[in-house]
């Protein structure tokens, strides 16, 4: 069953890195009559990702204005953020030319590319975390506590980068090195840049999807923020460290407050109505704690249940609350629980409460199993040994892996619309696609709504099936 | 090793993983302490409070079934018992009747005897007054009579006892 998910995770970027692919192969056409090199080497770059621009000025991309130095890409005029400024920017670089001759350049950085619609781009950008708050169309800034090694603290909100407040969340002003990019503080890392508040010109991309700030005509490399992946899903220790609030903290919070609230009403319950049969909220939460209590925590817990039933609560309902608030249309759609961050927090915590509860049979059955002979001990006890980790390692990818792709295919139903209208040149197409597109995301909806419940339901079963392996008193057989 | 067009959210962030921490951490504490413990806590108490309840209810229905068998019996000894007196009570009035009636009857045969008696007795008296009166009557009348006819008065004396005696009285 894990490799099932496994696989599945794996199969989904690979679904989605050739998506993205196909997607870029027709920008050729869309920037052959622009004026610039894009047409030329599109075809040495086949597998080169993203070539569109990065601005948002869709009605100001007909080639004027381009010295340099007084770009229009500023002019984001609210109508464009239709996703299609996920791409980057492909034009020849006077800078950063060293391997193939070709990179992106300041000199277009206001030179929106009306480019094509590109769904992978738009779903990663979705179900990414934020500096900002998206409700509906408006973006809300949030705090940004940044720490950056030699430099220190920097806290701020992110209404110092001066985003468009129904934008995507690009920032049109550097704030002591930092940069909004897409919703996300990167960190210029070029020497010599200003510190304070500095307007720049726009953001670029390059192949690898290096961001770099345009100021004065010049790229600045950025820098994104560290990552604990240790380098192997491409992030790894940078120059910087983000603790703000982000969109997926600030979700967090309200989950947290939300679910605080209610289940001290219904704590409260037991007290003022002690003896009487419950009610009102009292009386529907509690079928839903009777259900972990007995379908999960008694079966496995056995008579030791009511110690660790808080902790199984706490994890059900605190993935439940957030797999449920990232499906509330209009809230930001955070995806908290599909952020690898989160459930490996919460595995965790899992791994932890498991393995530090361990009785002696718990550790004699991984380390020196009872009742089987020597020479299959040697090969079961790397096996029980590998499995204390991978254990917390399955419940971490599943859930993430099961929220991060109902996230991703609401996302692309919905992109289905502006892929067939061909970004609103097709009314036909789009109006067509909007129809079905609704239909199979209401679908999805109902599925995502399910899979919610199942999702926090699996990870509390098997947290506590581990619990009770690792709790259980010896049987004599 | 895997390189993602910004597929950021596989690469945890520093940042979301302290704030998980600490959130997850705080809400599994405060729900651990103010609700999810009082809740099972209220829910075990009110399971056991709901067993002892069915346990005490089937023990008073039985104690119940018990007082009834012990009343149903308590009833029929009674009514047994009853029966018993009843029947004492008749059997009590029927010897009382009787020796009442024996006795009156002895009674009444003692005064109709005494009756009968006295009533011989004045019979007696005034058969023999009776006799006497007739005799003086009839000796009267005999005077009467002989005084004009009969000489001698011994003669005639014996003559009329004679006929007195032989008048039956009835």
């Amino acid at each position: 069953m894990h490799k099932k998910y496994l696989t599945l995770v794996f199969a989904l970027f690979i679904c989605f890195s050739l998506s993205a692919q196909q997607g870029h192969s027709h920008e050729g056409h869309d920037h052959g009559t622009e004026g610039h090199s894009h047409g030329t080497h599109q075809t040495t770059k086949e597998k080169a990702n993203a070539h569109k621009g990065h601005k948002h000025d869709g009605h100001n991309h007909d080639g004027h204005n381009h010295d340099g130095h007084n770009h229009d890409g500023h002019n984001h005029d609210g109508h464009n953020h239709d996703g299609h400024n996920h791409g980057k920017d492909h034009s020849k670089s006077a800078k950063h030319d060293s391997d193939h001759g070709h990179g992106p350049s300041c000199a277009h950085a206001g030179h929106g590319h009306h480019g094509e619609f590109d769904p992978a781009a738009t779903a990663f950008h979705h179900i990414s975390d934020a500096n900002v708050y998206s409700i509906g169309p408006w973006q809300i800034p949030l705090p940004c506590m940044l720490y950056a090694p030699k430099k220190g603290w920097d806290v701020f909100l992110s209404s110092k980068f001066k985003f468009d407040s129904t934008g995507h969340g690009d920032g049109h002003q550097a704030y002591n090195g930092y940069i909004l990019d897409a919703g996300s503080v990167k960190r210029i890392t070029e020497p010599g840049f200003p510190d304070g508040e500095v307007p720049i010109d726009g953001i670029i991309h390059d192949d690898e999807d290096i961001a770099y700030a345009c100021y004065q005509g010049k790229m600045w490399k950025t820098d994104a923020k560290s990552t604990a992946d240790g380098g192997i899903f491409g992030g790894g220790i940078t120059s910087y460290y983000d603790f703000s609030i982000t969109k997926n903290v600030v979700s967090m919070l309200m989950v947290m407050l939300l679910l605080t609230w209610i289940f001290l009403k219904v704590a409260k319950g037991y007290v003022t109505r002690k003896g009487m049969a419950p009610k009102g909220i009292q009386s529907f939460f509690e079928s839903i704690f009777v259900f972990i209590q007995d379908e999960v925590a008694k079966p496995f817990l056995g008579a030791k249940y009511l110690k660790y039933q808080p902790f199984l609560m706490a994890l059900f309902f605190f993935i439940l609350g957030l797999n449920l608030w990232g499906q509330v249309p209009f809230l930001g759609g955070s995806n908290v629980t599909g952020n690898l961050a989160v459930t490996m927090v919460l595995a965790i915590f899992a791994f932890l409460v498991v393995n530090l509860s361990g009785n002696k049979h718990y550790w004699e059955h991984i380390f020196w199993m009872p009742g089987v002979p020597a020479w299959v001990k040697t090969i079961l006890t790397p096996v029980e040994f590998l499995g204390v980790f991978i254990k917390p390692l399955t419940l971490m990818l599943r859930l993430f892996a099961n929220i991060t792709a109902g996230h991703i295919v609401m996302i692309i139903f919905v992109s289905l619309i502006f892929m067939f209208s061909k970004n609103g040149t097709s009314v036909a197409g789009g109006y067509g696609t909007a129809v079905a597109s609704t239909a199979l995301t209401l679908f999805m909806s109902a599925i995502e709504l399910l899979v919610a419940f199942i999702q926090a339901f699996v990870f509390t079963i098997l947290t506590a099936s581990y619990l009770g392996a690792a709790v259980e008193e010896p049987h004599h057989h | 090793m895997f390189f993602l067009l910004d597929f950021n959210v596989i690469k945890p962030d520093f940042g979301l993983i302290f704030w998980t921490t600490i959130i997850f951490g705080i809400f599994w504490f405060l729900m651990s302490k103010y609700a999810f413990r009082p809740i099972a806590n209220a829910l075990k108490d009110r399971e056991d409070e709901i067993q002892s309840s069915l346990d005490e209810a089937k023990k008073a229905r039985e104690e119940m079934a018990n007082l009834n068998a012990q009343n149903e019996k308590i009833l029929a000894e009674t009514r047994e018992e009853r029966a018993k007196i009843l029947k004492e009570a008749k059997d009590t009035r029927d010897s009382i009747v009787n020796e009442a009636k024996e006795k009156a009857k002895v009674e009444a045969q003692k005064i109709a005897t005494t009756a009968k008696l006295e009533i011989e007795n004045e019979k007696k008296a005034a058969i023999a007054s009776i006799k006497n009166q007739v005799g003086t009557m009839a000796i009267g009348i005999a005077e009467q009579i002989i005084k004009k006819d009969l000489a001698g008065n011994q003669e005639q004396e014996g003559l009329v006892s004679k006929l007195v005696d032989e008048i039956k009285l009835n």
